[in-house]
């Protein structure tokens, strides 16, 4: 608890980082104990200006042989669109590339912004946003199940498998469990989780490299050392960010695919 | 265990429990994003997909259907070439046999006609002899008796009334002539 009156102290960030050194300060009002407008918010706002901008601005007059612009818009919706929408849930897929490409835009963007020069902290490190995914698609595909089976069958698909009548009491609990109960949490925790951890790692060594320094000069090479590492974890948060992205995206993909399935 | 801290005393904060502030402002940010991504950007792409693999298809499509037409007519100009290669001998023979005919045509018309001005010469040439023997005939005869008058000193004319008798003598010499 001393860092922590260190830092309250001292007015800087101390160490070892808290919780707390997530929770930003209101922007407007500026200094008070808001959170309608913190940089956190501010991000995403931008993250969902950008990607706007972007894609209206490469989209605006589309052209049959494509520009350099438009291609690149065009190969990201190219690569959820075949990549993870047909290649998940087979030609009917398609109606949900739109979706699915807003989606890993917005996650891609938003957990690039731990990287990215002086954001340097995710969106989804705050677990309101990767909630709010996650319960869109908890919705999505419990809609879609609904929609294509109708309520009874689709819970008769969905709850119980092909397996002999005295194991169906052990199952049909954990697929309700797995299912309807585990599925958004684990998304939004799996993406929250990692982006949380991985800010609170680059922290850690690049924090941990000024606390050694000022706690004794022989511990500078130390200290480089540790910010060496910081560059290092930044290429292994590039991965996880990447792969966050993707694999949101494609569990998605995936409960839509196992609702829209006609067996289990 | 500085987390259990944290959240046990001097933090307010717990980052698994959302802020209902965030969840509104991301709400809506992300409503904003598919609304705006999904209806107007998305649509435009499929439809651009869609409209690139209508021309691609379009595209061999037509060349086969050109490649398809460009065969029947070559197939069309081969037929029509042969048969045009048939009546042109056909009408080569045809033509052959034509200048034979006018050929043989003319050359009979060209035989009778010389014949026919051979004939015609040969009927005059006769008619104009005729003439001259009548005429010399009767000059000789005349010529004669003249002459016999003066030999014998008185006129033998009454007696050419006797004329016989020169024709007898020039038939004589005619045929002693012709021999």
């Amino acid at each position: 608890m001393f860092g922590q009156a260190n830092v309250l102290a001292a007015g800087q960030a101390g160490f070892p980082p808290t919780v707390d050194d997530f929770y930003l300060p209101s922007i407007l009002p500026w200094g008070q104990d808001s959170i309608w407008f913190t940089k956190i918010t501010a991000m995403v706002w931008i993250a969902v200006g950008v990607l706007i901008i972007f894609f209206l601005a490469t989209y605006r007059n589309p052209q049959l042989v494509p520009t350099k612009k438009q291609w690149f818009a065009e190969s990201i919706y190219g690569f959820v669109r075949n990549n993870i929408a047909v290649d998940m849930i087979g030609h009917q897929g398609v109606r949900f590339a739109p979706y699915f490409t807003t989606l890993f835009c917005f996650v891609l963007l938003t957990n690039a912004f731990a990287i990215i020069p002086f954001f340097q902290i995710s969106p989804n490190s705050h677990i309101a946003f990767p909630a709010i995914l996650a319960i869109i698609s908890y919705v999505l595909f419990n809609y879609i199940g609904i929609k294509k089976h109708g309520f009874v069958k689709y819970f008769k698909n969905s709850l119980i498998p092909p397996a002999p009548w005295y194991i169906l009491p052990l199952l049909i609990p954990i697929e309700l469990f797995s299912t309807f109960i585990v599925r958004p949490f684990s998304l939004a925790v799996r993406l929250f989780a990692n982006m949380f951890a991985g800010h609170m790692l680059l922290l850690v060594f690049t924090l941990g490299g000024f606390a050694m320094l000022s706690a004794n000069a022989w511990l500078a090479p130390v200290s480089v050392l540790s910010w060496v590492m910081t560059i290092a974890l930044t290429f292994l948060e590039f991965l996880v960010i990447c792969l966050q992205a993707y694999v949101f995206t494609v569990l998605t993909a995936s409960y839509v695919q196992g609702a829209l399935a006609d067996e289990h | 265990m500085y987390f259990l801290a944290a959240e046990g005393g001097e933090s307010a904060h717990n980052p698994i429990i959302p802020l209902w502030q965030e969840v509104v402002v991301g709400s809506v940010a992300f409503a904003v994003l598919c609304f705006v991504l999904m209806k107007f950007v998305f649509p435009r792409m499929e439809q651009t997909f869609q409209a690139r693999v209508d021309a691609i298809e379009g595209g061999i499509k037509r060349a086969e259907a050109a490649q398809a037409e460009a065969n029947q007519l070559l197939e069309q100009y081969r037929a029509q070439l042969a048969e045009a290669r048939t009546d042109a001998a056909k009408i080569r023979d045809d033509a052959r046999a034509d200048a034979e005919g006018i050929r043989q045509d003319i050359l009979a018309k060209a035989r009778e006609e010389s014949d026919r001005v051979i004939q015609a010469g040969k009927d005059a040439l006769a008619a104009e002899r005729a003439t001259i023997v009548r005429e010399l005939r009767a000059e000789v005869g005349t010529i004669a008796v003249d002459l016999a008058s003066k030999i014998v000193g008185e006129s033998l004319a009454d007696e050419a009334r006797r004329k016989g008798t020169v024709d007898r003598f020039l038939s004589g010499l005619e045929s002693t002539g012709a021999r």
